[in-house]
């Protein structure tokens, strides 16, 4: 650990581990992101992508990579980041290794605004916003029910759980309300893809990461602090019930927009935090090396389903089995650990 | 308590008498062919289900325990895809079959997370919840591989009793009743087990023998009730914490008393679901979920649960 201090008035500690596995995933990343861009219909090599992206290509080339691989490419590792994060931020706030929006009725609540618009055929767009209002809407609505003086990790779980039982009974009931073909379309959103997503769609949750990323990070210091316990935090002056609020509303915002960007990809904000802290080996919360995490896991699952899996495969049912596996290997080693 | 299970299930049969012997041959029709098995396979599923909640609350020693939340109906529904989507089997016996090997994986992959004395109900609940969504997403790949399958399992994955026949009930019927009679028997093994296990030992109780005719008993309810009518939540978690107050934590007055309250709120739901959604109707796992959602809510929100 090296602890780095400026004219004794800022001080930050820096786990080089972590920077490490940052940019580790970082350039891993990238290689994935221009492997992505050159691989297709329309094959290019890597220095191709390189000269492209930085404006040196043809015409033809600079259509394919701005216009249909980049929006994608660009979409999916918003996604991943934003799950990642919000992922870690959950993590936290429960104080629980499963504590993800997937099992939370977050995911779910934006599945049924989006199946709403299913039903009464709407545009993409229409389906978007829809999502991400349910989302929110579902976010609020636990919050509410769960607080009382306050909203503790455990009770957020309970009420979270039971409203994603409730919204899954409503979104199965939407799914038999429409003819087959608009169920074969709410199928396919509801496993998350990021099939022809252009920029329009990567663009509010671009907005929202730009001002939720550094909001978030700052909390970062104070979440750590809460893994104490409530008494301890409130001890060492942090505001525990608005804390909580904020980090619950970035990462509910969080959510709800990379549902509407890509659908509810599953188990990337379960998986992320849980390889960040793994492989940081940092104690407590460990957010940025999460987001990193998320945004590799979605991206390469994204090409793994899109070219070497058969048929076109979205991208959730990758993370979804990859994810589910993980879940049980997890349950089992931490069952026998003792920490679950 | 008794006059409510009777007093709740005469109205189909009352229609039943009614058409049998003053209408005409349509209406006849109708109620032989479609409410009489109707009721049936929603009588069958109801005590299946509340029975096997009330086992597994008693097995897991966890109030919020319930094979719709712990996603052993998922389990069972997710077998049942597999084998509808890969293997080409519909329906019938193979489907039982299918459905009880699903509920049986998970029975004991969320026993062995939430048997341990750390495992708090919320822990139990989240553990489940994550089963449940590892298995949900695993059935929306196969419905979106298959888009036949999707129109099958669609309406199969709501929790509905639309589909009976006379043929589905008498299939699922062994499997219900020996889980029934198992689960009867652990009845006495159980209270004491909730003692602990050495106290149970000093009661004459054997523990490990009790726990797997429990979980046994568990994966035929429940693995039978999916393989019925589909996966419906709330219905083995809710009609426990009805009956415990009326006949306090006994098993073996609880255990009964279940077997008559579950099936009046399944075709209570289903009554209503048909009542709700004319001219179609509402499936009936919407319902319970829709009712019995914020009773769970009500629930974890009371501080004395969701604290133990």
């Amino acid at each position: 650990m090296i602890v780095i201090r400026v004219r004794g008035r800022l001080s930050g500690r820096l786990h080089p581990r972590v920077l490490a596995v940052g940019t580790a995933c970082v350039l891993l990343t990238t290689g994935v992101g221009v492997l992505a861009i050159g691989h297709g219909d329309y094959p290019m090599s890597p220095a191709d992508v390189l000269r492209t992206l930085t404006g040196g290509g043809t015409a033809a080339e600079e259509f394919i990579v701005t216009q249909l691989r980049l929006p994608r490419l660009v979409t999916g590792l918003a996604v991943g980041t934003a799950l990642g994060l919000a992922g870690a931020v959950f993590q936290a706030l429960v104080r629980n290794p499963l504590g993800s929006p997937d099992m939370l009725g977050f995911t779910q609540g934006a599945a049924t605004g989006a199946l709403v618009v299913v039903a009464v055929g709407g545009s993409s767009a229409a389906l978007s916003g829809s999502a991400a209002l349910g989302g929110v809407m579902t976010g609020l609505l636990i919050y509410l029910v769960a607080w009382r003086r306050g909203v503790h990790g455990y009770r957020l779980v309970l009420v979270g759980i039971g409203t994603s039982a409730i919204l899954t009974g409503v979104n199965g009931y939407l799914l038999t309300r429409v003819p087959l073909m608009s169920a074969s379309r709410a199928m396919l959103w509801l496993t998350g893809s990021l099939d022809g997503r252009g920029w329009s769609d990567a663009a509010p949750l671009l907005t929202a990461l730009a001002v939720l990323v550094p909001t978030l990070l700052a909390c970062a210091p104070a979440l750590r602090m809460t893994e104490l316990g409530d008494d301890a935090a409130s001890g060492l002056g942090v505001d525990v019930h608005r804390l909580r609020m904020l980090l619950l509303t970035g990462a509910v915002l969080l959510v709800a927009l990379s549902a509407a960007a890509a659908g509810p990809v599953p188990f990337v904000a379960l998986t992320a935090p849980h390889l960040a802290r793994r492989l940081t080996r940092a104690p407590g919360v460990t957010l940025l090396p999460a987001a990193a995490i998320g945004a590799l896991i979605t991206v390469a699952a994204d090409q793994l389903a899109l070219h070497a899996l058969p048929g076109q495969l979205p991208v959730g049912v990758v993370t979804g089995v990859i994810g589910g596996g993980y879940l049980v290997w997890l349950l089992a080693t931490e069952r026998r650990a003792g920490r679950l | 308590m008794v006059s409510i299970a009777v007093g709740a299930k005469p109205i189909p049969v009352t229609d039943v008498w009614q058409a049998l012997t003053h209408h005409n041959a349509t209406e006849h029709v109708v109620v032989r062919q479609l409410r009489l098995p109707r009721t049936l396979l929603g009588l069958l599923a109801g005590v299946a289900l509340g029975v096997a909640g009330a086992a597994m609350q008693a097995l897991t020693r966890n109030p919020l325990a319930d094979p719709g939340l712990l996603g052993i109906n998922s389990g069972a529904a997710a077998a049942i895809a597999t084998a509808t989507a890969l293997l080409g089997i519909g329906g019938g016996t193979g489907q039982v079959w299918f459905a009880l090997i699903g509920a049986a994986t998970v029975t004991i992959g969320v026993y062995a997370v939430g048997g341990g004395r750390a495992a708090t109900p919320a822990r139990l609940a989240l553990a489940g919840a994550a089963l449940n969504a590892a298995l949900y997403s695993y059935v929306s790949a196969l419905m979106l591989l298959d888009s036949a399958g999707l129109e099958r399992l669609r309406f199969w994955t709501v929790g509905s009793l639309a589909s009976a026949d006379t043929g589905t009930a008498l299939r699922v019927t062994p499997f219900i009743a020996v889980g029934l009679l198992v689960a009867l028997a652990t009845a006495r093994p159980l209270n004491a087990l909730a003692l602990g296990d050495d106290a149970a030992h000093a009661l004459g109780a054997r523990p490990a023998v009790t726990r797997a005719a429990a979980i046994i008993a568990i994966t035929l309810l429940c693995g039978a009730a999916t393989a019925a009518c589909g996966p419906i939540v709330f219905v083995g978690l809710l009609v426990p914490h009805l009956v415990r107050a009326l006949t306090g934590p006994d098993l073996r007055w609880m255990m009964p008393y279940c077997a008559l309250l579950a099936p009046v709120l399944l075709l209570g739901s289903d009554v209503l679901g048909r009542v709700l959604g004319r001219p179609g109707e509402l499936q009936v796992g919407l319902i319970t979920a829709i009712v019995g959602g914020p009773l769970f809510l009500s629930l974890v929100t009371r501080r004395r649960t969701a604290r133990s």
